[in-house]
């Protein structure tokens, strides 16, 4: 059968069992929009291309599938960028299909030409121009199996035009990727095994490191069963919460600079630090020097490119987190850990009272409120997604997470905007689920004109806006570091309930304690999007802190006086 | 300074993708040597790096992740046989071109190029070799000089092949594309 290769291109992405695509159109890439009207698919069209690779992106980590993003040549896949690292860092299937200029002209400077595979080789994990429309179902298959196989990541398909436009045989059976022969490296070292095993065995003060590779994997069962055998605590990094359920004792919460207290000198005490899926970053260690000094360290990791780059570590086991598990599981000794659980409980000492939870109410509304009332109400299973900063970091902390995929938030990366278009595509990926968008008044400002798709597509989620009126998270380094030297941090923005009016979604402004409840059960009930501007106090701070580069136990802790400052009207 | 080899796919773009990951991660590249194998599908490299042994197996591993990347492997510390070829254009007349030929002599070299003011001296050998001859040829005035980067291969029974295709995409398809 002939089809133009933009056919050809819809065709293969149907087969492939996608259903929405979520893009922007423009002239390189008109042939597939073409095509697109004429196929099954779902055609998202987004207010800006980095919108459309993060619904991709949220629409990948809601469902463990693939997101597909699609955007014209030049500023179309520039735009792109920005979503394109997002998901390099936190691994994330996403496949990017970009217009190029026809290769007759390609490298001439044409109109909107420009070398994106250039400009995204180091942030994807593959990315290959397509000049051929007989090659398009074949490159598309292996962009497929490259996204979602190994250690996932974002793989970016540039068409030439005259590929979309040009003719060719499409034979789905023939086209099976072809993708160069790897080494198959025998990851099972039986010493570095033995070794691992002998000291799960014999540690007297485990602890588990529990990264995003546990829920990448679908290892949630075989971690479960692990953890429960062996009686180790968790601690969790920020992608690695959702992979154990949040009520378990077993269960610390997230470690790093803004980690609990308790988890963290936990840490620094253990004498075996088991890593699962995860990779040491600088927010979760602190200063490496002093760094968990009497733990030795197993690192259960799929890519050995993490092995030994930032902790030197005891036995590595190279693979799949779920296989390593299960592997490892017939060796594991059931432990008695309970003086170990018991003594990190004591290290919480006062952090309940500290807990900004446990204050009385004077009528200040503090972000941490919010979200805990969040949590409450939606008994910690709706998907939250939320972009970087202290409203992260206080999602983190105050919204306990119980199942895999349903925090939804830019780890690596910490891109600002992200939150509400990853929580479009989240919703796409799950449709039927509750989803609300956790974000601050910076990061909202940068991709709030995705408004308009939520209301052109009809959809349903909720959208709370923790507004301090400052860049929170950059102020409060100013507060520590800089001598409360607020320098282009104080932030004006619009009035946004108003501004969800003016794009027809229902706007609502909470100042106080006592609306929170109300306005969150109102907007649950509602069959539409809403959208909630919570004025909370300005300068409260993410506690506690490990200051970058300090050592993981030299944390800031929450002061004993917490500011009393109202709540001011901006 | 730590040595390694891979075997990858010969077609354009790969080189910038190779160099490019070095540059990422900060690892300077001392000589990147690049031809085709026996295979004219794949091509091998020899890449000497400033880097110790940690930086060489982050090297290593993320090579390995390059989708183009067949095989990428340290070999610094195997034995291993290594090579450098040099062109060096010397300055030379009547009066010390006896002198040259004599060192040109013991350091088995040979000319391949003569001038009435200069010659063209071809030596291939370890780099300290080539760094030897070049050292005693500076006095006669060293007017140009090319050389090709080292190219490496382990020694005897210890081999490093390029793996052989599979046929195991399909299965890899369907690990790819599942919803987890």
């Amino acid at each position: 059968m002939k089809l133009t290769g933009a056919e050809i291109l819809c065709e293969s992405l149907t087969r492939l069992g996608v259903r929405e695509i979520f893009g922007y159109p423009g002239g390189a890439i008109l042939p597939v929009y073409d095509a697109l009207g004429k196929s099954k698919l779902h055609h998202v069209l987004v207010r800006h291309e980095q919108g459309a690779t993060h619904m991709a992106d949220g629409y990948a980590r809601a469902s463990g599938g693939i997101g597909v993003a699609m955007a014209t040549s030049g500023p179309g896949a520039t735009n792109m960028v920005t979503g394109i690292a997002t998901a390099m860092l936190d691994s994330s299937p996403v496949v990017c299909i970009t217009g190029q200029v026809s290769s007759k002209v390609l490298g001439s400077d044409a109109f909107q030409e420009v070398d994106i595979t250039g400009i995204t080789m180091p942030i994807t994990k593959h990315n290959v121009v397509v000049t051929k429309a007989e090659d398009i179902a074949r490159t598309i298959r292996e962009a497929f199996v490259i996204a979602n196989s190994g250690r996932p990541g974002p793989v970016l398909v540039d068409v030439t035009k005259d590929a979309q436009q040009a003719s060719a045989e499409f034979n789905w059976e023939a086209s099976v990727p072809k993708l160069p022969p790897k080494r198959v490296r025998q990851n099972h070292d039986q010493a570095e095994f033995d070794r691992a095993v002998e000291m799960l065995n014999t540690a007297k003060r485990p602890v588990i490191l529990a990264g995003h590779g546990i829920i990448v994997s679908g290892a949630m069962r075989a971690f479960q069963q692990f953890v429960r055998t062996g009686n180790y605590p968790v601690a969790m990094t920020l992608l690695g919460i959702g992979c154990f359920p949040a009520k378990d004792p077993l269960n610390l919460g997230m470690m790093g600079m803004h980690g609990e207290a308790w988890v963290n000198n936990a840490i620094q005490e253990a004498d075996l630090l088991i890593a699962v899926g995860m990779r040491f970053d600088d927010r979760v260690t602190g200063d490496l020097r002093t760094y968990a000094k009497s733990a030795r360290k197993i690192h259960i990791e799929i890519d050995r490119a993490e092995i030994n780059k930032n902790v030197k570590v005891d036995a590595a086991l190279v693979g799949d987190a779920r296989e390593v598990l299960e592997r490892l599981m017939p060796h594991i000794q059931t432990r008695d850990h309970s003086a170990w659980v018991r003594h990190i409980a004591e290290l919480k000492g006062d952090s309940a009272v500290r807990d900004i939870q446990s204050l009385p109410d004077t009528g200040h509304l503090y972000a941490a409120h919010v979200i805990n009332d969040l949590w409450k109400e939606t008994q910690g299973e709706a998907i939250v997604v939320t972009d970087v900063g202290q409203h992260q970091m206080w999602e983190a902390q105050y919204y306990h997470h119980s199942r895999p995929r349903t925090l939804i938030t830019s780890g690596g990366l910490g891109t600002m905007g992200f939150a509400l278009p990853a929580a479009i595509g989240a919703k796409f990926a799950k449709p039927d689920a509750e989803v609300w968008v956790v974000v601050g008044d910076g990061g909202f400002q940068m991709t709030m004109s995705e408004l308009a798709t939520i209301v052109q597509e009809k959809i349903n989620i909720k959208i709370a806006i923790i507004n301090n009126g400052y860049l929170g998270m950059v102020r409060q380094w100013q507060e520590f570091f800089y001598d409360k030297r607020y320098v282009a941090t104080p932030l004006v923005a619009p009035d946004f309930a108003a501004l969800a009016n003016a794009f027809g979604i229902r706007g609502e402004r909470i100042t106080t304690r006592g609306e929170v409840i109300p306005a969150i059960r109102s907007a649950r009930e509602s069959a539409e999007t809403v959208l909630i501007d919570f004025r909370v106090e300005q300068e409260d701070s993410v506690y506690p802190m490990v200051p970058a580069g300090a050592s993981l136990h030299d944390m800031i802790r929450r002061p004993n006086n917490p500011l009393v400052e109202t709540a001011t009207e901006p | 300074m730590q040595t390694l080899v891979a075997y990858v796919e010969n077609k354009p773009g790969v080189l910038n993708r190779v160099s490019s990951l070095a540059r990422r991660l900060a690892i300077n590249i001392d000589s990147l040597t690049v031809g085709p194998t026996e295979n004219e599908e794949i091509a091998r490299m020899t890449i000497v790096a400033h880097t110790d042994q940690n930086g060489a197996h982050r090297l290593e591993a993320s090579l390995e992740k390059l989708v183009d990347v067949l095989l990428a492997e340290n070999i610094s510390a195997r034995a291993l046989l290594e090579r450098d070829l040099a062109l060096i254009k010397v300055s030379a007349d009547q009066q010390n071109r006896p002198h040259l030929m004599e060192l040109i002599k013991v350091f088995r070299a040979r000319v391949v190029d003569v001038a009435p003011e200069s010659l063209i001296i071809e030596v291939s050998g370890t780099v300290d070799k080539i760094d030897g001859l070049l050292e005693v040829l500076r006095p006669f005035g060293v007017l140009e000089m090319a050389r090709t980067g080292r190219i490496s291969m382990t020694r005897g029974g210890d081999l490093l092949r390029p793996p052989a295709p599979e046929t195991t995409s399909s299965a890899l398809e369907a690990a790819g594309s599942s919803v987890k």
